[in-house]
């Protein structure tokens, strides 16, 4: 993956250590925590907010909306537009606020990948609006923005075939891991962000950066989709709690005082 | 940022209730939304705090690094304010370089701080003219309620208030920024004839002037800030001073916690 800020290596710093455990105590096929939170915010339509190891990230749902700009428009379907934006704050050496190149691609490919599970054709001309914001990064962004606008979709009742879950595996002193942290994104030898729609397992987004032989890419795919699983579960346990404390829940402001 | 439509009937309800002294949130006009600051949120940033001001969300980021100072001073660290008003906070907020609206909040949060000396700059030289401590605050909206020129100053102050020059830059430890002053900003909106104070979304989408006034701890006023395309009296400017003083201690306290 293309980080943001690439230290200098310095010395070989040992990934595994005799047991294959990992830096931070990870078995080979085990994820880091995740902490899914659907509808944190007021104004978006539908928001979540997931907390994926060091990453924190949030989501948020506008639409469908009218589209601008309108040559945009399509008479026939919707727009599915995301788009993923690093906090200034959200690395360690400050990254200059606004798109870069990097955030511009992962903005598209999350764009093509929510096209492909959007009942698009239900709103010709309007577009839906996905804004994924990385509050705090520690590799793996684009797999925990994705599963969380995922979610936003859904709790803006976004009509969808299914979510969207995604996950990354790699290659870290020579064996293949599931969900590499920043130290291994950094020193491993490679990446490979993927997300499916776990009900059909069709896959919507795929990259990979680093060297992998075709056994290695076999068993990082393998670790993938058996974790997405996983995190698909949590993805619609979120959003059962959501919507099973709304019915009880007191009405969220108080009710307007009559003149 | 496109203006927001609301409805007339909305308009007119907000406008009645504020000259009876009501307000639609249940408020009275002096009164401030609860204030809600979680400090070191981020672990990326050096400092960093996050804000709700009532259903308004802020999130506060500041970066430290070592740099050079500017020519023409030498002897003075380098502090940058800059905000981003990010579509995921309202549908008015687009994305693209930062709208006149961000421009001016960031400029008047820096205002307060920098006026104030919140921070000594001086005391951010590591060597004249050469190496200095360069804070960068970085304010990202978050949820757009009404007042994000309050609950970024908070949060501002707040991140401020709990960071640390990195060590590993200077080869020494971490240590706390030196943070000298307390300035609190309170904003107020005049809606037709009444003045309210922290407008929330509804009351500043029809307000016709805003006053924000930055006080120190010891009730001087450090930083002012007129908007829109109303008016105030001399007398209203003075009343907005007077409150901003009394509920300037009690929101300090918050910050300082």
């Amino acid at each position: 993956m293309i980080m943001v800020d690439v230290e200098p290596v310095e010395k070989e710093i040992q990934l595994l250590d005799a047991n294959e455990r990992r830096l931070d105590g990870r078995a080979l096929d085990e994820l880091r925590p995740i902490k899914i939170e659907a509808g944190v915010l007021r104004r978006a339509d539908g928001s979540a907010h997931v907390e994926w190891g060091g990453n924190r990230v949030l989501a948020a749902v506008y639409g469908p909306r009218e589209a601008h700009p309108r040559h945009l428009q399509d008479p026939a379907r919707a727009l599915v537009q995301c788009r993923y934006n690093m906090a200034p704050f959200s690395v360690s050496d400050r990254k200059r606020p606004g798109p870069d190149r990097r955030s511009v691609e992962i903005s598209k490919v999350t764009s093509e990948a929510f096209s492909a599970v959007v009942f698009t054709e239900q709103f010709p001309r309007t577009s839906v609006d996905v804004f994924i914001e990385v509050l705090q990064a520690d590799a793996g962004t684009r797999c925990a923005g994705i599963t969380a606008a995922a979610v936003a979709l859904a709790d803006a009742g976004i009509p969808m075939r299914d979510l969207v879950t995604a996950c990354a595996s790699g290659k870290i002193a020579g064996k293949v891991a599931l969900d590499l942290n920043k130290e291994e994104d950094n020193f491993g030898d490679a990446d490979c962000p993927m997300a499916i729609v776990p009900r059909t397992g069709e896959i919507v987004l795929l990259q990979m950066d680093g060297h992998l032989t075709e056994d290695e890419f076999d068993q990082a795919m393998k670790l993938s989709i058996d974790a997405t699983k996983r995190i698909y579960e949590m993805q619609k346990e979120a959003l059962r709690r959501r919507y099973s404390t709304v019915a009880f829940d007191e009405p969220r402001a108080p009710a307007e005082v009559s003149a | 940022m496109s203006a927001e439509v609301i409805s007339e009937l909305m308009r007119e309800h907000i406008v009645k209730l504020v000259a009876s002294g009501k307000r639609a949130d249940g408020r009275v006009p002096e009164e401030i939304r609860p204030l809600k600051i979680r400090k070191n949120y981020i672990g990326t940033a050096e400092g960093s705090a996050r804000v709700n001001l009532g259903n308004t969300d802020v999130l506060v980021g500041v970066k430290i690094s070592t740099g050079e100072p500017y020519p023409d001073t030498p002897r003075s660290g380098v502090l940058t304010t800059s905000c981003e008003l990010v579509p995921l906070a309202s549908p008015t907020f687009e994305s693209g370089p930062p709208s006149p609206t961000a421009i001016e909040l960031a400029r008047v949060v820096d205002r307060g701080i920098r006026e104030t000396k919140t921070v000594d700059m001086e005391k951010l030289v590591i060597t004249p003219g050469e190496k200095v401590w360069v804070v960068f605050i970085d304010i990202h909206a978050l949820d757009y309620d009404g007042n994000l020129f309050d609950a970024a100053s908070y949060g501002t102050l707040a991140a401020l208030s709990c960071a640390k020059m990195p060590g590993r830059m200077t080869g020494g430890a971490d240590k706390p920024l030196p943070v000298d002053h307390w300035p609190v900003s309170i904003t107020a909106a005049k809606i037709r004839n009444t003045i309210v104070f922290d407008a929330a979304l509804d009351e500043e989408r029809i307000a016709d002037a805003r006053l924000t006034v930055a006080i120190d701890e010891n009730g001087d006023v450090r930083a002012m800030q007129k908007g829109l395309s109303g008016s105030f009296s001399y007398d209203e400017v003075r009343y907005v001073i007077s409150t901003a003083r009394r509920l300037g201690n009690e929101l300090r306290r918050t910050i300082q916690a």
